[in-house]
């Protein structure tokens, strides 16, 4: 009787997943290649010289946007609605600053000068709210410039 | 037989295919065809005597050129679909070739991809809004495409209103649909246009003209009297001023602009300045 069986086993159940598992890996990359094989013949497909896709240079573009700079579409004057006004500034603001991005800002007070202000006044405001006890990191030295602030007194731990 | 009937349709096909850069400026009619610059150095006379020596000999550099409205790609030419004239713009920074288009005329609108329109909500269904905006079908807009709209807070747009919107699809293909709020989440002036005011249609190439960053029919309006006015590129302009009939007057000049040369134009708001 289980001979019997055996034989009649149909292909689709030999094929699914349980029965494989018993068999080796070179019956089961047999068995997968047969598969694709069937796969691909059923397959339609044109039967065409292949054609290679021509890059095109030319990019179809059906929007005014790239073509003319437009202002931003909502506007206000003499200050109807000042929200809008401000719009106004924000988006042609922005318009411009994309076009113009080569120029660089003008300074006023060059970088240096600034360093030196902030260095000075980080000093002046700090002894503003340091305690009377912090009072001492903020000695001055002969110049007028503040002394570097001394590491603080940890308490030390005996080693023994 | 097929001989001189061959030759007639080449010699009518070369002759009409010019230069894009001979045409700038001029009017084009629809079916010419345009050689880019590019292709002008390969057809004319002597190439590789007048041509400058570029780096790599063998494959020709070709720069990427935008074809813009009125402008259909036709192989390696260009074809012009609409009468105007052919403009061009020069690339500003990084990618070269720049923009052809043709500045045509017309009063209907096609519903444009990235386009700031005016529109008028026509029906609310369900989660979305019927908008008319002048094109083959109304657009449709999401409740919650508002600044800070969410399933509770539903904003507040009734049928009849006026909104300002932008398209984020739009092709002959699907139903156009439109957002009042940009790609970071924020409104940037769109959403619902507010009370009172008159809404207005004009050709679609008077907005171009007034949107242009040196118009002067705008700062010279803007001198009148405080007013708002809010443009949509469908041909729709909104107006709103102090009294109904300064803000008629101003529906009355923007309209009128259009077939009036600068001088008329001078005299008219001199005459208004006075009154």
């Amino acid at each position: 009787m289980a001979a019997e069986r055996k034989t009649k086993l149909s292909k689709n159940l030999l094929r699914m997943k349980f029965m494989q598992r018993g068999l080796d890996s070179e019956t089961k990359k047999q068995l997968e290649e047969e598969e694709k094989k069937i796969i691909s013949e059923e397959h339609w497909y044109l039967d065409l010289p292949e054609l290679k896709e021509k890059e095109s240079f030319i990019i179809e573009e059906q929007s005014f946007l790239l073509c003319e700079d437009l202002l931003y579409g909502r506007m206000s004057f003499r200050g109807f609605n000042p929200e809008v006004e401000k719009l106004m500034l924000q988006m042609n603001a922005k318009h411009k600053a994309e076009e113009v991005e080569d120029e660089t800002v003008e300074l006023d007070v060059s970088d240096e000068e600034m360093a030196r202000r902030y260095e000075t006044l980080v000093g002046t405001i700090g002894k503003k709210f340091a305690r009377k006890r912090d009072h001492a990191s903020y000695e001055e030295d002969e110049n007028g410039d503040i002394k570097p602030i001394k590491t603080k007194k940890m308490f030390l731990k005996p080693q023994d | 037989m097929a001989g001189p009937v061959s030759v007639a349709a080449e010699y009518l096909a070369g002759s009409r295919a010019r230069a894009a850069r001979t045409v700038l400026g001029q009017v084009v009619l629809p079916g010419e065809e345009l050689l880019l610059p590019e292709q002008e150095d390969a057809e004319g006379p002597g190439g590789a005597g007048e041509r400058p020596l570029s780096l790599n000999a063998g494959a020709r550099s070709r720069v990427r050129v935008v074809c813009g409205p009125g402008l259909r790609r036709c192989g390696d030419r260009l074809l012009v679909t609409k009468c105007g004239r052919l403009r061009h713009k020069e690339p500003g920074s990084g990618s070269g070739g720049g923009v052809y288009w043709v500045d045509s005329q017309q009063k209907r609108y096609v519903p444009v991809k990235g386009d700031h329109v005016i529109g008028i909500v026509t029906a609310k269904s369900g989660d979305i809004f019927k908008v008319d905006v002048g094109g083959s079908e109304p657009a449709s807009l999401s409740y919650l495409s508002f600044e800070g709209a969410t399933k509770r807070n539903r904003p507040n747009v009734q049928v009849g209103d006026l909104i300002y919107g932008q398209f984020v699809v739009a092709n002959k293909d699907m139903e156009p649909e439109m957002v009042c709020i940009d790609s970071c989440g924020r409104a940037n002036g769109m959403g619902v246009i507010g009370q009172d005011g008159l809404l207005f249609k004009v050709t679609l190439g008077l907005i171009r003209k007034l949107l242009a960053p040196d118009c002067e029919i705008i700062q010279e309006v803007g001198k009148l009297y405080p007013l708002e006015i809010v443009f949509g590129m469908n041909g729709r302009i909104w107006v709103k001023a102090k009294t109904i009939q300064q803000t008629l007057i101003l529906a009355n000049i923007l309209e009128a602009c259009e077939h009036m040369t600068s001088d008329q134009r001078k005299q008219i708001f001199s005459r208004l300045a006075e009154s």
